[in-house]
């Protein structure tokens, strides 16, 4: 989870004390603090270099053509992610169209519109705070609920995994936002109110504007997240043999996560290197969402 | 923009420190507040649907199966014949696989954390923050994937040689302990930055060294911000599902030691959702029942979070 | 504002080229079928029949790629609740439809047909280091599996003297599960009487998982499983009262496999068969293929007397 101040605002923190060459620094408990913070650092990032490293040898040899233009089969050689990698894309998609127009909208009120005396309004930040923090698995609860209401049967369709997964990052999405329309100057605001806009004039054609890449920035972040999901899901009945490219919302899908999980799950080796090039692929996706969002974050973030 | 010769009036809530110069507000503007006003409360709408949805089955099954029995019974067996409905067994499992998590990564992550905000230099951090952001951007499958396979397999089984079958709380809360380093990481080191320089400076010119300084005037000055993370970490452990469905096991018992295997909470939600509970029926309503004890449990870490923060929050 | 065009126009440019991506990925449809059939096939039930389905439909989707065939594993008896409402197709079962479900059906009006599409010999699997558990009676099964042994039958030593002091761990099918009622069926004389303290799983491969990782263990399931997976696990044979039995093709087929030896289902829903091109196409090609489909996926295949039976049964839909 990126620090979501950092996505936004520029750096303001103090920097460190210049290193001196005082003797306090160099006596043996100093070191082995020193020493004991290095540790730390380097268990978290050997931690990781092994998991990728063995990820990736386990996976290197099926990452293949077959791999990406393949369905799964019951024989490993034959089997492929394309299913998952469509589906993938088709519930992120969807997802972005719902949750990021309202979560701008919300984050908008919030931070623009809203009388913070006002207790709704309280209560709706709050709230905010408290949904960001609650267990993926439980919005497939709410997913599964709410489509059991409607009387949906067959509820693994593109349209309710990405009801659970937008409920989910909704918040991320609110959050994120506030930060990136609090980072542009007041000024900006009373400017263009002193020209004589009004508030909303001033809000769509002064600040969002100008939070526009911290918007981005911080969604695409929270639709990785989202790619990475697969708990909620697994509500919704996705576990499933799944042979087609999905054609539809309303289309039986599955995703790269719960692809793997599938994967995982079998005992015969060749099932797991697939799961771990399927990783792979993942991982490829999730790293070049990031970096589009740090591109987009330095090139376009402006600097007040 | 064409108001520059209507009058100003105000007509809307003034931010703090702008005037009431707020220029006419055109009709649409009242409706797209509404707009705004509406995505707003969808917020609340979830976190009500969230609580109708976990509540009304519950309650259904709570009128099958009394509290106590619910909450203090030892035996987990729902779906089988002699039923069972005692969720102790897949809290012990979760306290060990959160427990292990966190003796994992509260050292590491404020270790990290320290390092990063009192020690390293620009360039360090250039290129250890995106590395402990990659870290925090894995999917769970993926970390699940490598605790079952190369945590246990290997780490456990082979090198290691310890007594454990194919899924143990140990490989499941180890890897989800770094996992959740990240979380921790990140937050402490925004509020051990935001400890003033002031501070430091003064208690360097007291002399003392950088370790002084940091144990022992900057990490308490932090202390509601490093509780904050660690609460957050909590909650992030508690709430997992994927690396314990994979990795911790399957068998709903009461979990006596690192090595054996059990079911948390999560694992038991998502082990269910792969079979089929027609809706309205007692084994669906069990879900729901201990979905909202998941539920329960984070809202109540994070009320104790928030207590915890107010009340040692420095005001710098 | 319009220095901020370019920012917008930059941003607008990678969405679009994200949703021309979209749809150049959606749009790409495969070689046409051969007859213009499309639409979707729901297959749901025993985690046992899927592998069978799944490399029915692995094999059908090179005849016809547009019909598009998803196999769930909600175990027989979640499967049978979906078909008994209509929601599947087809139903995937290791064991015969119930009484309760036969009403079930009755009450929602779905007619269907029971097709035997395989064979199998349920198997009492150990770990491979395990090389004292040869052959177990049906007695000793019993006595490690049953209600009563709950808590109380924990260690090798308590099933016969002779087997080394080895702790005993339990894997095996859930409760939706037709492997399941078969095998507490057979073994311990009542569907669903079973000792409660073991890790039950709708899914045999988390079961192979168990059982391949701990020295004591003990589980059971379908003999694909076993095939599919015999560096991980060991069959044991099973006596009967006449002698120790090992499951294979021939056992299974002769009947001396007993009493775990037994018949593999797919149940098909008249209605759609009927009204539903795509599933009548799956459904023929499936039964027509059986045998090629069961050595696919290493399943023990039908007989020719069930072979022509399930024929039979398929004419008879038809008419």
């Amino acid at each position: 989870m990126k620090t979501l101040s950092e996505s936004v605002a520029p750096s303001t923190r103090p920097a460190p004390l210049a290193s001196s060459s005082r003797n306090g620094e160099r006596g043996l408990r100093p070191m082995i603090f020193l020493v004991a913070l290095w540790l730390c650092l380097a268990v978290a990032v050997v931690f990781l270099i092994t998991l990728v490293a063995t990820v990736a040898i386990q996976g290197a040899p099926r990452l293949t053509a077959t791999l990406l233009t393949e369905y799964p089969s019951s024989s490993p050689e034959r089997a492929g992610a394309r299913p998952a990698i469509l589906g993938s894309i088709w519930v992120i998609a969807t997802t972005a169209v719902f949750t990021i127009p309202l979560g701008v909208a919300a984050a908008v009120h919030l931070e623009e519109f809203a009388d913070r005396s006002n207790w709704f309004n309280r209560l709706v930040e709050v709230n905010v705070q408290n949904l960001a923090s609650v267990p993926s698995i439980v919005y497939g609860l709410l997913a599964l609920s709410f489509l059991s209401l409607l009387g949906v049967q067959d509820k693994n369709i593109v349209i309710g995994g990405a009801l659970a997964l937008s409920l989910l990052i909704l918040p991320v999405i609110i959050i994120s936002t506030r930060e990136a329309l609090r980072a542009v100057p007041q000024e900006i605001r009373q400017g263009s109110l002193a020209l004589g806009a009004s508030q909303w004039q001033t809000t769509w054609r002064q600040v969002l504007p100008s939070a526009v890449p911290g918007i981005a920035t911080g969604s695409i972040l929270a639709l990785s997240r989202a790619l990475g999901e697969a708990a909620p899901l697994l509500l919704l009945g996705a576990l499933v043999f799944v042979s087609f490219d999905p054609n539809g919302l309303l289309s039986g899908f599955t995703t790269l996560p719960i692809q793997i999980f599938n994967w995982t799950g079998r005992p015969q080796a060749e099932f797991h290197d697939l799961a771990a090039a399927t990783s792979i692929v993942l991982l490829v996706l999730l790293v070049t969402m990031n970096a589009l969002a740090i591109f987009i974050r330095n090139r376009f973030q402006s600097r007040w | 923009m064409t108001t520059m010769t209507e009058p100003a009036r105000s007509g809307a809530p003034a931010r703090a420190g702008t005037s009431h110069f707020t220029g006419r507000a055109r009709p649409v503007e009242a409706v797209i507040r509404v707009v705004l006003r509406i995505a707003a409360s969808v917020t609340v709408i979830t976190a009500l649907g969230i609580l109708i949805a976990l509540v009304v089955p519950a309650w259904g099954f709570f009128r099958e199966v009394p509290v106590l029995e619910f909450l203090f019974g030892t035996r987990w067996a729902p779906r089988f014949a002699d039923a069972s409905f005692g969720v102790l067994p897949l809290v012990t499992a979760t306290l060990w696989t959160t427990v292990i998590a966190l003796v994992v990564a509260v050292p590491l992550g404020l270790g990290a954390a320290v390092y990063l905000a009192e020690y390293a230099r620009p360039r360090v951090r250039r290129v250890l923050k995106p590395i402990l952001e990659i870290l925090a951007g894995i999917p769970t499958v993926v970390y699940g994937l490598f605790a079952l396979q190369f945590v246990q397999t290997v780490v456990l089984r082979d090198v290691l040689a310890l007594q454990t079958g194919a899924f143990s709380v140990l490989a499941a809360g180890l890897v989800m302990g770094v996992m959740i380093v990240p979380t921790i990481a990140s937050i402490s080191e925004d509020s051990l930055s935001a400890v003033p320089l002031a501070l430091r400076q003064g208690s360097a010119a007291l002399g003392a060294n950088r370790m002084q300084t940091t144990l022992r005037v900057v990490f308490p000055a932090a202390t509601s911000g490093i509780v904050a993370a660690v609460v957050l970490g909590i909650s992030r452990a508690v709430g997992e599902t994927m690396i314990v469905a994979i990795a911790a096991g399957n068998q709903a018992r009461l979990v006596g030691g690192p090595l054996e295997q059990g079911q948390t909470m999560t694992g038991f939600i998502a082990n269910a959702a792969l079979g089929d509970s027609r809706v309205g029926s007692l084994e669906y309503d069990t879900l729901f029942a201990v979905g909202l004890l998941l539920f329960a449990v984070t809202l109540l870490v994070n009320a104790i979070s928030i207590r915890i923060v107010r009340r040692f929050r420095e005001i710098y | 504002m319009r220095t901020r065009s370019p920012k917008i126009i930059s941003l607008l440019a990678v969405v679009a080229s994200a949703g021309l991506l979209l749809t150049g990925c959606g749009g790409q449809s495969s070689e046409g079928s051969e007859d213009g059939t499309s639409g979707t096939v729901t297959v749901d039930g025993s985690s046992t029949v899927a592998p069978l389905s799944e490399a029915a439909a692995d094999l059908f989707r090179s005849e016809q790629s547009d019909v598009n065939v998803t196999v769930a594993t909600s175990g027989t008896g979640g499967g049978f609740a979906k078909f008994c409402a209509g929601e599947t197709d087809l139903q995937d079962a290791s064991r015969p439809i119930e009484d309760d479900e036969i009403a079930a059906c009755e009450a929602a009006g779905i007619d269907y047909t029971e097709i035997i599409i395989a064979n199998d010999g349920l198997s009492v699997v150990v770990n491979p280091e395990n090389d004292w558990a040869e052959c177990l009676t049906t007695e000793q099964l019993a006595t490690m599996w049953g209600p009563d042994a709950e808590g109380t039958i924990t260690n090798w030593n308590q099933i016969d003297p002779s087997f080394p002091d080895q702790e005993l761990s339990l894997f095996g099918a859930g409760t939706d599960s037709g492997t399941f009622d078969y095998f507490t069926d057979a073994i311990n004389g009542e569907e669903g009487a079973i000792r409660t303290d073991y890790s039950p799983s709708e899914d045999d491969n988390i079961t192979v998982q168990g059982v391949s990782g701990d020295t004591g263990a003990v589980g059971f399931f379908g003999l694909s499983y076993v095939e599919q997976n015999s560096d991980s696990v060991k069959a044991v044979a099973v006596d009967n009262g006449s002698g120790c039995v090992s499951p294979t093709a021939e056992t299974v087929q002769d009947g001396t496999y007993a009493p775990l030896g037994r018949g593999l289902y797919v149940y098909v829903a008249n209605a759609s068969y009927t009204d539903k091109p795509q599933v009548k196409s799956f459904v023929d090609y499936y039964v027509e293929n059986a045998s090629q489909v069961a050595e696919d996926a290493l399943f023990i295949g039908l007989t020719d007397e069930q072979l022509t039976t399930a024929q039979d049964e398929l004419a008879s839909l038809a008419s």
